[in-house]
């Protein structure tokens, strides 16, 4: 028992270390897959995996069933849909990509993935090959979220930006005639809202850093400036930011919580206990499923986010096809990737799930165009900010969330939170 | 495992003369003494060969890999990557000696110091609580009670869900909104707590979480542990006068002792590293206040470009200070006279 202790004490100790063990599988090939620009569709044959990180219960099932009809299309091409939870998935698809074993040979890459995924090689370009099919038809804000040294590493699949999403009927008891376009509005609109029914005005979703991007945009403020190379964060627009956010908190304009925020700002804007959320398309499936408050869809209206005092603007965000470099089915992969990006599938995701088309020729349709979060949304994703196109953009988000919940929760002042978190960035990426 | 090397000598000497028959054969000249362990012990060490074989890999390898890689600085862009079956990446990082080390001690931004004293916090408080509810409950289950073996059963629930599936229950139950716990101190006109999103109550409400995982752990052992007394020492004890709180303190405890230090050692070695409850209860938060050392360690070998050079670093300190625990905590038990 003796030598046990010692033994139990490294064991327990060990997973940590362990975590750190990369791969080493070491045989090296030399050749290169058979790259397919003049390869007839209809004789492509293989099987393709594709790791969607869409929601599993809400979005996955139009998913299937598109690919169900892709492959009636091409019988010869097999889909393997693997759905794999949007957090960790990150991790995951890094784990599988190098070292090849159980690769996905597709995947859905989130905007700012696709740069870090491609300066780390593991993605195929794929400019004119299959998976590129009337690259003039996309827009272009997605498409700069594409690239990476000049080459392209992914097909746009949806894109978005946030809105203010509120309840009509929570605002037409208040009072209350239009959604607010600054954030001044927003806090007199809160204050209303209080005093004529009891309830919150809105939820500021406090766990995750994406949600603070609008607030920082709205004072002239961006995370980096990824030009000079410099960190903005904490400068003063970044501090007022901060001190916004702190301060819709602290007056009662906003609740929030660190913890569970997407569940809890959910319920809660769906029950009706608060009349507004910064939110994107993303959450519009469930929203309109989901009963309560917005029984009737006509309850919910969407808006601009509000005005800071520099500017207004949300972030772009977005998905894309990217195809594993590594992947033995490249010819079948681009095939399925042009299928899935096409105008067609993007007007039946559009349609079932109200997600936003990347494709000009899909706005124009019609049937599409008269959707109304598309066509509120078509405009807000035309003025959407963008965020930098950097490999090294994964790594903004982990330092703000952590300054931002100490923020939120009384822990640290807002110029502190934003002080630190431009010390991290600086310390990450080695900017001034 | 007893498998004694030092007194093989002579003994093998002594029988150098006759070989048995089922030894093996000597061939001149004074044997070494290796060999002569081995010959003598071949069957021992074949029956722990597999173990050892399987600790080597599964730990020795990883460690070793581990300690390798913190004085390296390897990230997602320079560790070898193999794509597919053409392209191979090789390794690209370089040994860059102790400086890992030397940051996350020293290093101007370091929130080391910070997330090590609030691990120490942690452990001894989830460590001291579950132990005392522990003990308490064991007490109490030791004496004949009705329904005995349901309060047991039931009270060893907590352990017997895994940890992750009791967590995130516990996240459900501990939400401000719409949680039970908040909804039930309303029902009965208490104050209400912001369990999670409060800095300070945070921390109350993981350790809590913990000594809810954690307890069974203790009762079982020392229910165990308290049923191997035998009932004679009670009994002289209660003829000399003794009054229960004396026979607790002067029995039950002493007794109990080789069981509780093992407990203890455990108990802190796991808690020191509990990483599913701060991970899913609250992933560190609010801030970094609940973030232990290995959740630190994790957010920097997981998020955005991995670490792997400073995470493994980050590793190697945490084994560091517990294996220094380890040692100190059986060198002091020594002490006192405990063989174990």
């Amino acid at each position: 028992m003796r030598r046990g202790i010692a033994a139990s004490a490294l064991v327990a100790a060990l997973a940590v270390s362990m975590a750190a063990c990369g791969s080493s599988g070491s045989t090296s090939n030399n050749g290169a897959p058979a790259a397919g620009a003049s390869v007839d569709p209809a004789k492509v044959s293989g099987t393709v995996t594709w790791w969607d990180t869409s929601d599993a219960k809400a979005e996955a099932p139009t998913y299937q069933k598109v690919i169900a009809d892709f492959q009636a299309k091409y019988p010869n091409v097999k889909v393997n849909y693997v759905n794999v939870p949007f957090d960790g998935a990150q991790n995951k698809i890094k784990n599988a990509f190098s070292t090849g074993t159980d690769a996905p040979d597709v995947i859905r890459s989130e905007v700012a993935w696709t740069p870090e995924l491609a300066s780390l090689h593991y993605l195929a370009p794929l400019d004119g090959t299959l998976a590129l099919d009337k690259a003039d038809d996309f827009l272009p804000n997605p498409v700069a979220a594409t690239k990476y040294e000049g080459k392209t590493y992914a097909v746009p699949q949806v894109t978005d930006t946030m809105a203010l999403f509120y309840n009509k009927k929570m605002f037409a008891d208040a009072g209350i005639a239009k959604a607010p376009a600054t954030i001044d509005e927003l806090k007199a609109d809160a204050a209303q809202i209080k005093a004529k029914t009891g309830k919150t005005g809105m939820y500021l979703r406090g766990d995750d850093a994406y949600w603070t991007l609008s607030f920082l945009y709205g004072e002239g403020g961006d995370l980096v400036d990824a030009g000079s190379k410099t960190v903005t964060v904490d400068n003063p627009a970044g501090v007022k930011a901060f001190k916004t956010m702190k301060d819709l908190v602290d007056s009662g304009a906003a609740k929030t919580s660190v913890t569970d925020g997407w569940a809890n700002m959910m319920s809660s804007f769906q029950s009706g206990d608060t009349a507004m959320m910064i939110n994107g398309p993303w959450a519009l499936a469930t929203v309109n499923k989901g009963g309560d408050a917005f029984a009737d869809k006509a309850n919910l209206g969407i808006a601009v986010v509000p005005a800071g005092s520099g500017g207004q603007g949300a972030p772009q965000g977005g998905h894309s096809y990217a195809v594993y470099a590594g992947s033995k089915n490249v010819p079948a992969s681009e095939l399925f990737v042009q299928y899935m990006a096409s105008a067609e599938v993007q007007a039946t995701l559009t349609k079932e799930l109200g997600v936003l088309p990347t494709r000009k020729s899909v706005y124009a349709q019609p049937d599409v165009a008269s959707i109304d979060s598309v066509k509120f949304f078509k405009d807000a994703v035309d003025k959407a900010h963008q965020r930098p196109w950097i490999p090294e953009g994964g790594t903004l988000f982990a330092p703000l969330v952590t300054e931002y919940t100490a923020m939120l929760s009384g822990k640290e002042t807002p110029e502190q939170a934003a002080k630190n978190t431009g010390d991290a960035y600086r310390k990450n990426l080695g900017w001034k | 495992m007893a498998v004694d090397t030092t007194t093989s000598q002579p003994t093998a000497t002594a029988a150098g003369g006759d070989t048995p028959a089922r030894g093996p054969r000597r061939t001149a000249g004074t044997p070494g003494r290796l060999r002569l362990a081995l010959g003598k012990h071949w069957y021992a060490w074949t029956l722990v060969a597999p173990v050892v074989i399987v600790i080597a890999v599964l730990v020795g390898y990883p460690l070793v890999q581990g300690l390798y890689l913190s004085t390296t600085d390897a990230n997602d862009k320079n560790s070898e990557k193999q794509i597919g079956d053409f392209l191979h990446i090789p390794a690209s990082y370089k040994n860059v000696g102790l400086s890992n080390y030397t940051d996350i001690l020293f290093g101007a931004h370091t929130n080391f110091w910070a997330r090590l004293g609030w691990t120490v916090t942690w452990t001894v408080s989830c460590v001291a609580v579950s132990f005392v509810i522990g003990l308490t409950l064991a007490i109490m289950l030791n004496r004949k009670v009705r329904g005995r073996s349901v309060y047991r059963t039931l009270l060893i629930l907590p352990w017997a869900v895994p940890a992750f599936v009791s967590t995130f229950s516990w996240r459900f139950i501990m939400n401000n909104d719409r949680g039970f716990l908040n909804h039930a101190l309303q029902a009965l006109g208490l104050p209400t707590f912001d369990w999670l999103n409060d800095p300070t109550m945070a921390q109350i409400s993981v350790v809590m979480v913990n000594v809810w995982l954690a307890f069974p752990f203790v009762m079982v052992a020392v229910l165990g542990g308290l049923q191997s007394i035998p009932g004679e020492l009670y009994e002289a004890a209660e003829m000399d006068g003794a009054n229960a709180w004396q026979q607790f303190w002067n029995i039950t405890l002493p007794a109990l002792r080789p069981i509780s230090s093992t407990v203890i050692l455990l108990s802190t070695i796991w808690t020191f590293n509990m990483f599913p409850v701060i991970f899913l209860l609250t992933n560190g938060g609010p801030g970094d206040e609940t973030q232990l050392l290995v959740t630190a360690a994790y957010q920097k070998a997981f998020t955005g470009l991995r670490q792997f050079g400073e995470s493994s670093a980050w590793g190697v300190l945490i084994l560091l200070i517990l294996v220094v625990f380890a040692v100190v905590y059986r060198r002091s038990l020594r002490k006192q006279g405990e063989v174990w």
